[in-house]
């Protein structure tokens, strides 16, 4: 019965995708059109081919092989995102690279957002849908909830992320920052959203523990805090059901407001604290070793989530915003500093008694420099929210090296640790392919990420300084052009950077193929017992 | 950091009890030092907000004890600076043009704002350093060649009211016909005049091609603006077409699509966004960069 009911679901789905592709009124919409209704089509077929399979009874195993393909999507995103990266960073250093051919598809201005959603959304997204997937069920010792609902959210994200990327390329986007797909994708991916919390909720409501582990409440105030934030950043009216093109409810500063009350917890909650919960499992469980202070997590929990909803104004110094919400703004952000090292010192300090293991484990050096990397990023964030400091620092490089100081550092590198962590363990193998390949991995990251973060460093205070700068009569000494030549060395390194960074994480791939083809499996079963 | 000698002290804290897949968590107090920073940045929190704007009430925000607005700074910087140039901006509106040369604290100070405001307003097309865009039709501002005229007058004017804008009625007008498209010139004939045009500027040419151009240019009317030696008449804009300055590109295809398509190239009128000390020093910059007259 179910089976037919999705048959129909699915069937309809296509027929109305087909309808939408016929009216319509752009290229990019009647493309994601297509892409839906293929993506529906295949649906359809693979319903029809395995209904009426017996299933196998499984709930007394852990449902692992949405994960396993979670963290394959987490490597080939993660690689096509820095790719993209690589690609816009030579672009900037060389503009010529904006070739005639690709001028309105694959300009710098298309392929940005193309970069920064495909390393957010798709690795990202990716790597915390996995890993909390992972956790929950681990931490509850439950199967995961609702039977092939971890399916839906895995397919509907990956279907997200085509439908958003498409149509990047071609034109659609609601030119918000981290916010760009357009109306429809948003409300798939606010379905698909809500699939992960009924998923997580429901295997928590199900765990045999008697407590809920830290690391959950962390990746469950991400659901939340990324649904409602999602939810008021994208309230628009469609010009057309069958159009790209929305016009947003709020406007003028109130826009910017609810845009970067997104964007700051964006960077909040789906990157420090979603990162954070992945953090707080796989850290104790390479390192064996327990969790340092389990006072500290939750205090460090709640000021970290009652004090990151107020810090997005801080994006808005010096702009129309009102001068007491810039005040607010930098006051909350200065003192979100501590909560956010509430899990930095969690994270160094589970090593205490093994710190050793740094010699001869290169997942836990790779997963140190990454808490590493979050102290230093969480450190600047709250000096750059300081009015002074941000009017030298706004509009710079430097913000750009201080996103890449937490994306490189913090979220690439502990989602490294976690893939080299998962995928033995998910595949049933004796251990990685190669550990010397880790420790090539962690080196050509941490040498790029050093490039990256120390060149836009030089050239964001450089050009701070050059734009502010004035003469004797209050005249400006430097023509804009002056100090985008001036940081053409500085981009090139940063190119570089980025290029070695993408290097290593290749090598990652290669690594993780190898281990599942080539290592001896081990033989273990997957069954779901409660710790003591 | 290390003043007392390290001791490895056992243990006191015990696990919380509990354990998730082989998870325990340690009982550890809250590191002293991170209470008393989270502390002091709450203190200091308060103490911020009660000294500045930070508080929304019903109708307007607290305004802090010692108050103040960034925008209101900016204000107020800019109207120090625009108080201490008063006297100079007075005199240099009051200058005669040509006269400005030689005042030297004038010129020294015109120089000045007008290579801010030129790097500001005016390298976007010109290029910061004044040189345009070669081919482009972004005129190069550093030679001697001058398309409206290069005095004093002459730049001035051209920087108030702009060239074929739309928006200024005082604007430098002149228009080329388009030879090709509009049918006036067929294929050969524009490709004949092309000839002329390279031979006019001492380029490699077929002689008899240019021949039968230099005709057409005479009965096509190209020498009512260029002149009949193609050297250009500054009152309508023409360029000389006998050196080997291009605007738009000197080679035979360049020269070929400009006499089929024509060019229309426009500059804003500068009198809605400067002030007319700005323009004067940014005429005067200009007129000094080496080829003013």
């Amino acid at each position: 019965m179910w089976d037919y009911l999705k048959l129909a679901g699915l069937g309809l789905v296509a027929v109305l995708a087909a309808i939408a592709a016929n009216y319509a009124r752009d290229l990019a919409y009647q493309v994601n059109a297509l892409t839906v209704m293929l993506a529906a089509g295949i649906a359809f077929l693979w319903v029809l081919r395995t209904a009426g399979d017996p299933k196998p009874n499984v709930q007394h195993e852990y449902f692992d092989s949405v994960i396993r393909a979670g963290a394959i999507a987490t490597a080939f995103w993660g690689v096509v995102g820095f790719l993209v990266g690589v690609v816009i960073a030579s672009q900037l250093a060389f503009p010529w690279l904006n070739f005639e051919f690709l001028q309105g598809f694959g300009n710098f201005g298309r392929l940005r957002p193309l970069h920064t959603s495909a390393v957010i959304f798709a690795f990202g997204g990716n790597a915390l849908i996995m890993s909390s997937f992972y956790i929950v069920q681990r931490t509850s010792a439950a199967r995961l909830f609702g039977g092939s609902l971890g399916w839906f959210v895995f397919w509907g994200w990956q279907l997200v992320i085509v439908l958003a990327a498409t149509g990047y390329v071609l034109g659609a986007t609601q030119a918000k920052e981290y916010a760009e797909p357009v109306w429809y994708v948003d409300i798939l991916i606010t379905v698909v959203w809500v699939g992960l919390l009924i998923a997580f909720m429901g295997t928590l409501l199900k765990r045999k523990e008697p407590h809920i582990y830290v690391a959950n409440w962390f990746l469950l105030s991400m659901i939340l805090t990324v649904a409602m934030l999602h939810l008021v950043n994208n309230l628009a009216i469609p010009v057309s059901i069958f159009g790209s093109e929305q016009v947003q409810l709020f406007s003028g500063v109130q826009d910017a407001m609810v845009q970067w009350w997104y964007g700051h917890n964006a960077v909040g909650f789906f990157l420090t604290a979603g990162f954070l919960g992945m953090m707080y499992y796989f850290v104790p469980k390479q390192v064996e070793r327990p969790v340092y202070s389990y006072k500290l997590s939750i205090i460090h929990f709640w000021a970290l989530i009652f004090l990151y909803i107020w810090a997005g104004p801080h994006h808005l110094h010096y702009t129309a915003l009102p001068e007491w919400a810039a005040t607010l703004g930098m006051v909350f952000s200065v003192i979100l500093w501590m909560p956010s090292w509430g899990g930095m010192i969690n994270g160094l300090m589970t090593l205490s008694g093994a710190w050793d293991k740094l010699r001869t484990d290169p997942i836990i050096r790779m997963m140190v420099v990454s808490i590493g990397f979050y102290g230093m990023s969480t450190f600047e964030g709250p000096m750059m929210s300081i009015k002074a400091v941000n009017s030298l620092s706004h509009y710079t490089d430097w913000t750009i090296g201080h996103v890449h100081s937490g994306a490189l550092g913090w979220n690439g590198m502990i989602t490294f640790g976690v893939l080299y962590y998962l995928v033995p363990r998910l595949w049933n193998r004796e251990g990685l392919y190669s550990l010397k390949l880790v420790s090539w991995h962690f080196w050509l990251a941490t040498i790029g990420i050093v490039l990256y973060a120390s060149s836009m460093w030089v050239t964001g205070i450089m050009e701070g300084l050059m734009w502010r700068e004035v003469d004797a009569n209050g005249f400006l000494v430097n023509a804009f052009a002056d100090t985008v030549a001036a940081k053409f060395p500085m981009y090139v390194v940063r190119a570089s950077g980025g290029a070695l960074f993408l290097t290593g994480a290749l090598i990652m791939c290669w690594n993780l193929w190898m281990t599942v083809r080539a290592q001896p499996a081990k033989a273990t079963q997957n069954s779901m017992v409660p710790a003591e | 950091m290390c003043a007392k000698p390290l001791k490895k002290e056992p243990r006191q804290v015990e696990t919380t009890g509990h354990s998730w897949d082989g998870i325990e968590e340690w009982n550890n107090p809250l590191p002293r030092w991170w209470v008393w920073v989270f502390v002091g940045t709450i203190v200091w929190g308060v103490g911020y907000t009660v000294a500045y704007p930070a508080w929304p009430l019903l109708t307007e925000a607290t305004p802090g004890v010692i108050g103040g607005n960034t925008r209101l700074d900016v204000a107020t910087e800019i109207a120090a600076v625009d108080k201490s140039n008063e006297a100079i901006k007075a005199k240099l509106v009051a200058a005669d043009l040509t006269a400005i040369s030689a005042d030297e604290e004038l010129a020294n100070f015109a120089t000045n704002a007008g290579a801010a405001i030129f790097r500001t307003n005016c390298a976007t097309c010109h290029g910061s350093g004044a040189a345009g865009v070669e081919g482009k039709g972004y005129p190069n501002l550093l030679d001697d060649d001058w398309l409206w005229g290069g005095t004093m007058e002459d730049i001035h004017l051209t920087i108030t009211h702009g060239i074929r804008n739309t928006t200024d009625k005082d604007a430098r007008y002149s228009e080329m016909p388009k030879f090709g498209a509009d049918e006036i010139l067929d294929a050969t004939q524009i490709a004949q005049v092309a000839e002329h045009v390279l031979a006019l500027s001492g380029q490699e040419h077929d002689a008899t091609l240019a021949a039968a151009g230099a005709t057409v240019f005479v009965d096509a009317g190209c020498n009512a603006c260029h002149m009949d030696d193609g050297t250009g008449d500054r009152m309508q804009g023409a360029p000389n077409l006998t050196d080997a300055i291009w605007l738009y590109g000197g080679s035979r295809e360049a020269i070929i699509e400009t006499v089929t398509y024509a060019r229309f190239g426009v500059m804003p009128n500068w009198n809605e966004r400067l002030s007319e000390d700005e323009i004067r020093a940014v005429a005067f910059f200009v007129h000094s960069r080496g080829g003013g007259e």
